[in-house]
């Protein structure tokens, strides 16, 4: 059998080091199966987190040979094996342990942008009607599995460390898809300048480079929000006829 | 003693997938304090692999849709041994729960009126899922967890509960772990209820997380409550099959709801070939008539692919059986082949089934819109569980509730398709709503120590273990064991065997050892997992030797017919005096004349 070796990054926020693990490569074989063979049969320990293991998740985000990726939908086909493929944690939050990060900072940035706020319901009965033209922009938002993958290769994060000031690009798709969403009412523009430093992407694309589910980040979200903000901001005027055009429920997009 | 983290709440909800979160939204809503419990990430959990979509009556596509029919349509599924009185309130409530999410903030393809679109299922006699794409689940689990956030829930991320505590009969509180350091963790509840899910991690070939170990289930049990249906266990006929890696992987029912078939080696659409006689007036007896039900025809019956699960997926083991199967031991699902009948099909396909495009294109190099896919069935999910009231989702033990997929009644022998997360949004609502009124009768049950002290001790013992055994290597050999002994075709002699490698196994998992400290330590984790699934295997493995007959997801190649005794009866389990597992058979109680007379005029 085919073999391979892992270069594993093992330790926590002490300190750690790469280690090496040899495993057989088998036709179809990802990354989180080899690592997954390594714990069954040579080190229990070796953290890292996976549930459904079919890319719909977002819980096994890590870095292989340097690149932030799911490790159940990194295939060993489509890298070099003949030489060690490195396989570390994300970068932009603390280590705890081996692969696994402190990734509770995005959970507590999300609780802080404004809910969902609907209109009232346009029939008798409390429904909505929506066209799907009108969601498909939404929709592609919603793709989100929250890796945060994004988050991960964002250098306003993982290099400047703007946590205090920026929410990073996952939860800029978070704020398109409600601002965007064609029953919302709710203005988040303000803080989106204020608070949430819409203005510290500098558009390098780097998210959606990495995005598992190819979400437009940069394209569809962050740079119409970026125009909203510039326009509610500078153009009074432009302010009051997108108000009015929401209230009439023909959406924000 | 202080070394245990201490929390108190009127309600405690153990798991956090859609009805984990559905009930605590509505315990918080009711004015109760909610402590959610997920032993992932919140937004984890296994309501995200959820594809086709939600089961409600809306009647958006098709307005003779009303929650008669659903209610028939269940109780045929389930070959009539659902709790009725479960199926009837799923019926009546599922449509307002699924609009409720719309106000919340879910986004749902849309009809051309702009309403919210519905596909065909499985057993489903109108187009009923609600659905965006084939990610519903996700879409489902993110609307709820965005909503819930607000509602001033305490959320303990990476926390998995080992034990129920218990003052007299009922329950008051939970003795649990924090992944991250391994602190041990007391949950103090007036009302707990249990979300767990699922135990498709007893098998080897299964489309569950790693997360499904039936937890729920089993700290049922070992706290006194009966399990009820345990012999129904869900194949989905359509799983991965290669390569090894995704071997079990789900590709979802809209395939079919699309138009997609079944065929085998020989080209042949199989499905043709036997269509059950409680079907046969409402299935298509030809290809031509079975597409255009697909496409809208409201005068066309249902093609023979969209039956039942538990029939399609006996129908590609007997192709498999006898030779008729692919190179790698499937059966092929084509949706490729609409390409004959639709412009833009490839467009179609990516657009109505986008995960399964990406899933094989990524993961097994075939590319869905010009080649069919091998398919074969996977353990799916458990119609049996925490027996509950039928309105208040309360067990047989005082204070303890349990919703979804850990508790049972709804589905009977067999689950249509959608009718999961339906039933995570009706009975995640309802527990949460009576867990909390009983919290508000209630004061604060005790904790005893010693109990807990000796919980303590048990969990910590793999680490005194040594390198007897290697927790992974149990697990393995567990799921190895129920796939050959308690899988989709059964008979007396593998079961009996069966009962005796769990005792084995039972043995082997006292001794199982792991290496490392307590922080993060997925060994460690597994072991402490391994109780919980020998539990629940135990109980299929007994209900389905007590069950002697075929019906819905149990077929016993020994007894192959069904049986009029047994058909009015469930099987119950719990855990004895002494400690060993209890079985008897309970009869059903009399369905009310009302819904006896909607069956009739629904056949």
């Amino acid at each position: 059998m085919k073999t391979a070796v892992f270069r594993i990054w093992r330790g926590n926020a002490a300190g750690g080091e790469f280690r090496d693990y040899e495993t057989g490569v088998s036709e179809g074989m990802v990354v989180l199966d080899a690592i997954h063979h390594i714990q069954a049969t040579e080190a229990n320990d070796l953290a890292c987190r996976w549930n459904c293991k079919a890319g719909k998740c977002g819980s096994c985000s890590a870095e292989v040979n340097g690149m932030p990726r799911l490790m159940c939908m990194t295939r060993l086909s489509e890298l070099p094996l003949d030489k060690p493929v490195t396989v570390e944690p994300i970068k932009a939050f603390p280590l705890l342990k081996d692969l696994i990060t402190d990734v509770s900072w995005n959970f507590r940035v999300k609780k802080k942008i404004k809910k969902f706020k609907p209109r009232p319901p346009d029939a008798p009965d409390g429904t909505w009607r929506m066209q799907q033209e009108d969601i498909d922009r939404v929709q592609e938002f919603r793709k989100c599995i929250e890796c945060f993958l994004c988050q991960d290769v964002c250098h306003v994060l993982r290099d400047h460390r703007k946590y205090d000031e920026f929410i990073g690009p996952r939860f800029l798709i978070y704020v398109a898809a409600l601002e965007m969403h064609p029953l919302d009412t709710e203005d988040r523009l303000e803080e989106l300048r204020e608070t949430q430093g819409i203005g510290y992407c500098n558009i390098t694309k780097c998210c959606t480079k990495v995005c598992p589910e190819s979400i437009h980040i940069t394209d569809n979200a962050i740079i119409p929000l970026k125009e909203r903000v510039v326009d509610d901001y500078y153009d009074p005027l432009g302010w009051l006829w997108k108000k009015m055009r929401r209230k009439k429920g023909s959406g924000g997009s | 003693m202080a070394e245990y983290q201490r929390h108190e709440h009127d309600v405690l909800v153990i798991g956090a997938g859609g009805a984990g979160l559905r009930a605590a939204i509505e315990s918080a809503h009711s004015g109760a304090s909610v402590g959610l419990i997920c032993k992932s990430l919140l937004g984890k959990a296994h309501t995200v692999m959820a594809e086709g979509g939600i089961a409600a009556a809306l009647a958006n596509v098709d307005d003779r849709d009303n929650w008669k029919v659903h209610f028939a349509d269940t109780m045929r599924g389930g070959q009539y041994v659902n709790n009725w009185r479960m199926a009837e309130l799923h019926a009546r409530e599922a449509p307002e729960r699924v609009r409720e999410l719309e106000a919340w903030g879910a986004v749902f393809d849309r009809t051309k009126d702009g309403r919210i679109l519905q596909r065909n299922f499985g057993g489903h006699k109108y187009p009923r899922l609600a659905h965006v794409g084939d990610r519903t689940g996700l879409e489902m689990i993110r609307t709820l967890q965005d909503h819930g956030i607000h509602q001033g829930i305490d959320v303990h991320m990476e926390v998995c509960v080992l034990a129920l505590l218990k003052d007299g009969a009922r329950v008051s509180g939970a003795f649990a772990y924090d992944r991250e350091r391994g602190r041990f963790r007391i949950f103090r509840a007036k009302a707990i209820i249990l979300a767990t899910g699922g135990i498709g991690k007893a098998y080897k070939i299964t489309s569950n997380s790693w997360d499904c170990t039936g937890d729920g289930h089993a700290l049922a049990y070992h706290a006194g409550a009966e399990l009820i249906d345990m012999e129904y266990l869900q194949f989905h006929p359509t799983g991965m099959v290669w390569p090894p890696s995704v071997r079990g992987m789900l590709v979802t029912e809209g395939v079919r709801g699309e138009g997609g078939i079944l065929t085998n080696n020989d080209g042949q659409r199989f499905m043709f070939d036997f269509i059950p006689e409680n079907y046969k007036a409402q299935t298509a007896d030809n290809e031509e008539e079975g597409w255009r039900y697909t496409q809208g025809d409201k005068e066309a019956r249902r093609p023979p692919e969209l039956l039942t699960r538990d029939h399609v997926a006996r129908c590609i083991v007997r192709e498999i059986k006898e030779g008729r199967g692919t190179p790698h031991g499937g059966v092929y699902l084509d949706i490729s082949w609409i390409k004959k009948r639709l412009p833009k099909a490839e467009e179609h396909i990516k657009r109505k089934l986008p995960s399964m495009y990406h899933q094989f294109k990524q993961l097994g190099d075939v590319d869905i819109t010009r080649e069919p896919m091998e398919v074969g069935p996977t353990t799916h999910y458990i119609m049996g569980g925490v027996r509950v009231d039928a309105d208040t989702q309360m067990s047989s033990v005082p204070g303890l509730f349990a919703a979804g997929e850990c508790a049972a009644g709804i589905n009977g022998a067999n689950r249509l398709g959608g009718n999961s997360l339906s039933d995570l949004l009706v009975f995640g609502k309802r527990a949460g709503e009576f867990a909390a009124k009983f919290a508000r009768e209630q004061s604060l049950g005790g904790v005893d120590e010693a109990v807990v002290k000796k919980l303590a001790d048990e969990a910590l013992q793999p680490f005194a273990n040594g390198d007897k055994d290697n927790p992974y290597t149990v697990q393995r050999d567990l799921q190895e064991m129920m796939q050959h002994n308690v899988g989709i075709v059964r008979e007396e002699s593998e079961m009996q065997s069966a009962l005796e490698h769990l005792k084995v196994l039972w043995e082997r998992t006292k001794e199982v050892g792991v290496t490392g400290h307590r922080d993060f330590n997925p060994g460690w984790h597994t072991a402490l997992d391994l109780k919980n699934l020998l539990t629940v295997s135990e109980a299929i493995t007994r209900a389905a030797l007590e069950r002697k007959e075929s019906r819905g997801a149990q077929f016993r190649e020994d007894y192959p017919e069904k049986s009029a005794e047994f058909g009015k009866v469930n099987t119950i389990v719990w855990k004895g005096e002494d400690g060993g597992m209890q079985i008897r058979r309970e009869t059903i109680p009399e369905m009310r004349e009302e819904l006896k007379r909607i069956i009739e005029e629904m056949k």
